[in-house]
């Protein structure tokens, strides 16, 4: 594997905005324990003095490796302040791209990122029953199909756990 | 900046005598051990000097040691050679013989991975023996995964198949201890001894060889597998110790190189350091209570001071120079990097730090949950550790985690 990039590293070692907002407008949760990986982002949506929905502060809590935390950090600095049509147009290799070389086997990290910003935005519109466009309402199927797969890969792994106790 | 190294398992650093050692070998001592000439029988010499040194370790003939690339290489060479010879053996005589292999849940990749491929391709039978919360095999659960001897020799339908047994010294990754001996008594006994043919008997004692008595007559085993680095001596050089009949067929060709077993040029710089290795380790037996001493510093410093902190594996039986915690809520990966910063070199079993996305399969054998397999940590202590360097990590460490806990959403 790849060493880290220095740039990676300064994210790991001084996170920006990490933590949890109270009263979130939004929280996106991505990943899942068997891969090591979850990732929680928090959003505040205010409007600009154009009427725009922004998101006004974002806050991360993410358990995993040091690719992880380092795009967490790296995805709440490129979304805050941002309109919510300017953030839903992020994408990993923007992500990628802020941050630098990433070791081939941590480039998941970024989809996952951008995964939980996205999940965030969706959950703002449908607490406010907003209506919810397209493109959110089908990736947020794909994740939750996603997560189903998951679980049902872990079922296994729990019997089987349980198999090796008898 | 502090510099702790604390990946001793990892490998270890070359000793200041094997160095010594092997230096001439690097330079004018450069012949090749087949050669007819004086270049070449000095180099042979060293080699049999090294098989020498290893032959006494491992208390065994000489003819007995064999050299190879790596311990992985030996491991491989154990598995695969075996299987060939027995399915060469029971060519003519067994219909559709399919040999069957014991393992433990938690071996090393270099034994699982081999084991996993020939059962994936439909060569073998595999049993993985589970290994409890302990982290060790019970001798009762082998027994009964041993296949009944043949009744009708002349046709194997699944009865009697069992060939060998691959149990590793101690852990790599929490040092537990497995009974070997015990093993070894049990599989040598009858009824398993009168077995049609007999059942041979593994051990990859890599891990164990600094600490654990490697006499091969009192561990009662077939094959043992032996490594360079991870005794102060150089990378590059394993050693597969095969008893006097034992079937096992090269698995790689073009020499008649350690008789013809592992063909391949010596390396004889490497070799002459095995042995020179080999031979000092009777001299540390006076370390070990010491490196205990400061693993139980360390081990105990971090379980009292640490909130939410676990020792992995049994406390009593693993090696004196291994501690292996998990951390609640914070990923493995993430405290290496972070303690490395520190300069504080530790390694994890955890997914994301080899690349494979799935944690450690030896923490999850411990019926550990993932998260907790994913956030564990083992520090590894050696001969050249001081207690001024766990005092350093027990310093460090508190702030390390509370600070990667305050990032996480678990807690």
């Amino acid at each position: 594997m790849l060493p880290y990039s220095k740039k990676v590293l300064q994210h790991f070692n001084k996170p920006h905005n990490y933590g949890k907002i109270k009263n979130p407008d939004g929280v996106g949760e991505v990943g899942n324990l068997r891969c090591g990986d979850i990732m929680r982002l928090y959003v505040k949506i205010r409007k600009n003095k154009k009427g725009q929905d922004i998101i006004k502060d974002i806050k991360f809590q993410t358990f995993g490796c040091v690719a992880a935390v380092a795009i967490s950090s790296m995805i709440t600095v490129l979304a805050k302040g941002k309109t919510i049509n300017e953030v839903l147009k992020i994408r990993k290799d923007d992500i990628l791209a802020s941050i630098g070389q990433l070791p081939d086997t941590k480039i998941h990290c970024s989809v996952l990122a951008d995964d939980a910003l996205h999940e965030a935005i969706y959950d703002y519109f449908s607490r406010y029953k907003m209506p919810i466009p397209k493109a959110l309402l089908e990736r947020h199927a794909i994740l939750q199909k996603q997560l189903k797969l998951v679980e049902e890969k872990h079922k296994d792994y729990v019997e089987m756990e349980k198999r090796f106790l008898s | 900046m502090a510099k702790v190294y604390l990946d001793y398992a990892a490998t270890t650093p070359l000793a200041k005598e094997v160095a010594k050692a092997m230096a001439p070998y690097l330079k004018q001592g450069f012949g090749n051990a087949s050669s007819l000439h004086q270049w070449g029988r000095k180099a042979r010499e060293a080699v049999e000097t090294s098989r020498q040194q290893l032959s006494e370790f491992l208390n065994c003939s000489l003819t007995e040691v064999f050299f190879t690339g790596s311990a992985t290489e030996a491991d491989n060479l154990a598995i695969f050679g075996v299987i060939r010879a027995t399915l060469r053996q029971a060519q003519g005589k067994l219909q559709n013989f399919k040999p069957h292999i014991i393992i433990s849940s938690i071996e090393h990749p270099a034994v699982l991975e081999p084991v996993k491929h020939l059962e994936k391709a439909g060569e073998i039978e595999a049993t993985y023996l589970p290994v409890g919360k302990e982290g060790i095999v019970k001798v009762a659960d082998l027994e009964k995964a041993i296949k009944p001897p043949i009744r009708k020799p002349s046709v194997s339908n699944g009865a009697g198949n069992t060939v060998l047994v691959s149990i590793m010294y101690a852990n790599n990754e929490i040092g537990t201890i497995q009974p070997i001996a015990e093993i070894g008594k049990i599989i040598h006994q009858s009824p398993i001894a009168n077995h049609q043919s007999p059942v041979i008997f593994h051990c990859d004692a890599v891990q164990a060889a600094n600490y654990l008595d490697c006499d091969v007559q009192k561990l009662g085993c077939d094959l043992l597998t032996l490594s360079a680095h991870k005794i102060y001596g150089p990378k590059g050089v394993g050693v597969l110790y095969v008893k006097k009949g034992t079937p096992v067929e090269p698995i790689i060709f073009g020499g008649h190189q350690e008789n013809g077993l592992r063909p391949g040029t010596e390396n004889v710089a490497g070799i002459v350091g095995f042995g020179a290795a080999a031979a000092a380790i009777s001299n540390l037996k006076s370390q070990i209570a010491n490196i205990a001493k400061l693993r139980d510093k360390l081990s105990n410093g971090i379980l009292k001071n640490i909130p939410g902190t676990a020792l992995n594996g049994s406390r009593e039986n693993r090696l004196p120079n291994n501690a292996n915690i998990s951390f609640q809520g914070v990923e493995g990966e993430s405290i290496l990097m972070a303690l490395d910063q520190k300069g504080i070199a530790v390694s994890t079993g955890s997914a994301c730090a080899s690349g494979s996305l799935e944690p450690s399969h030896v923490l999850m054998a411990l019926h550990n949950s993932p998260i907790k397999a994913h956030g564990s940590i083992r520090f590894t202590l050696g001969r050249y550790t001081t207690a001024s360097e766990i005092d350093y990590v027990l310093k460090v460490l508190p702030e390390v985690i509370e600070k990667l806990r305050k990032i996480s959403p678990i807690k």
